[in-house]
């Protein structure tokens, strides 16, 4: 796996947890969802909008509320400081193929918000390089 | 320039006002907003705002000194947007905008202000209107000019979230859209513009995507536009996956003589989240109406 998605998925936790604002946006939000970044699974498990823990790998049966599921390239992309158009949202990469949104869509859509900005928080990483 | 009362307190160049207009036999009063002190001579330009939001989109418009030195510039709030109440007996239906309704608001307000051969700039359902104003009503409008215009655009996910009891509509409202805003647009005015969606009514974006989805699919006659008699300009940010820059180079090359810019760094509400760098876009359209004016 590219080193920008090892340590986008390690770092999520301490991002996410570490801002105060986007915690609160959350606060409603306790579910468990799938990140998928090629064939790999991450189970992201939030609690009150605070990440508990990051499950990544298979395992048989592990539920999930919903299923965000974009290629490395698609993740690698999104990720970038400043997108370039299509990459940008996670939306635009559905829209487009490059991602796909499953299951459970209820806690996403009543969450939109807190979980589009979990989901580019990573991308401050390469700002700060 | 402002009045300066003091270092921090101003009073912008910009006033509102409520026309009482009759729309499908019944009373509107309907908000709208000027540049103060607008010269009756200039050109008016009348500006419709996107799905689910209102006027206040083209503020930055009003108080752009280059803009209004020779255009009036006047925004209204949709009837159940903004600061436009829905007509009386609302609470009994569910709203829906139509090609039909949404051309007679237009033509009765500007008849109402008694406007001379307006402009009509329209956004995103704003400037997919602005075609069939072009096709229908030619004669009485100088320009149109559709920001994030297509004339049909496939529908691409299930509005029944944008109003629903377990999910909040202007929450959600606000962050499907929020993509749709370039990521280098300002936070200040992403913000702000994302505030439109927000604060709408309920079931008010949904009711307009109506008219943006199921019937406004213009395909078999945007050909027929004449451009001589209306001139038309359709300008699309780069980053607006909703109506595309593909899906508005398709349209131009529909129209005869229009004339389409794809506008780097901007996404699907130009006049708001980025009003600076819009207006670097804007201002060579509006010098080539005015030279043909």
């Amino acid at each position: 796996m590219h080193e920008i998605i090892t340590r986008s998925i390690d770092a999520l936790p301490y991002l996410v947890n570490s801002d105060h604002r986007l915690v609160r946006r959350g606060r409603f939000f306790d579910k468990t969802f799938l990140l998928q970044v090629d064939a790999i699974d991450h189970y992201v498990t939030v609690d009150h909008g605070r990440i508990e823990a990051i499950f990544s790998g298979k395992e048989l049966l592990r539920p999930w509320s919903f299923a965000i599921k974009g290629s490395e390239q698609a993740w690698r992309r999104h990720w970038e400081p400043h997108p370039k158009p299509g990459w940008h949202d996670i939306f635009a990469m559905a829209k487009s193929g490059q991602a796909s949104i499953d299951g459970e869509l209820q806690p996403l859509m009543a969450n939109l918000r807190f979980i589009k900005d979990v989901l580019a928080k990573p991308r401050i990483l390469q700002l700060e390089r | 320039m402002c009045s300066q009362y003091n270092d921090n307190s101003y009073v912008e160049p910009i006033v509102g006002r409520y026309v009482h207009v009759e729309l499908g036999g019944r009373n509107n009063r309907i908000y709208f907003e000027e540049n103060e002190g607008a010269d009756r001579n200039g050109i008016p330009l009348v500006c419709l705002h996107t799905a689910g939001s209102d006027g206040q989109q083209f503020r930055h418009l009003m108080t752009d000194s280059e803009v209004t030195d020779n255009f009036r510039v006047i925004a209204f709030d949709l009837p159940w947007h903004g600061k436009s109440l829905p007509p009386v007996g609302y609470h009994d239906e569910e709203y829906r905008l139509t090609t039909e309704s949404y051309v007679e608001i237009v033509i009765k307000f500007c008849q109402s202000l008694g406007l001379d051969r307006p402009v009509v700039m329209g956004c995103s359902m704003g400037g997919r209107l602005v075609l069939e104003l072009a096709l229908k009503h030619p004669s009485v409008l100088r320009a149109v000019i559709g920001l994030e215009a297509s004339d049909y655009q496939e529908a691409w996910y299930d509005t029944d979230w944008l109003h629903r009891p377990d999910v909040h509509g202007g929450e959600v409202c606000a962050a499907l859209i929020s993509g749709l805003i370039a990521p280098q647009s300002p936070e200040e005015f992403r913000w702000e513009t994302l505030w439109g969606y927000l604060s709408s009514g309920p079931g008010i974006f949904k009711g307009d995507l109506y008219f943006y989805r199921q019937d406004s699919d213009y395909r078999d006659r945007s050909p027929k536009i004449d451009t001589s008699v209306c001139p038309m300009y359709l300008l699309t940010g780069e980053y607006d996956f909703s109506c595309t820059p593909k899906d508005t180079i398709r349209t131009g090359h529909s129209i005869v003589g229009s004339e389409v810019t794809i506008m780097e760094k901007l996404g699907h509400f130009p006049m708001s989240e980025n009003p600076n760098l819009f207006r670097t876009y804007l201002l060579p359209v509006l010098k080539k109406i005015r030279a043909a004016a």
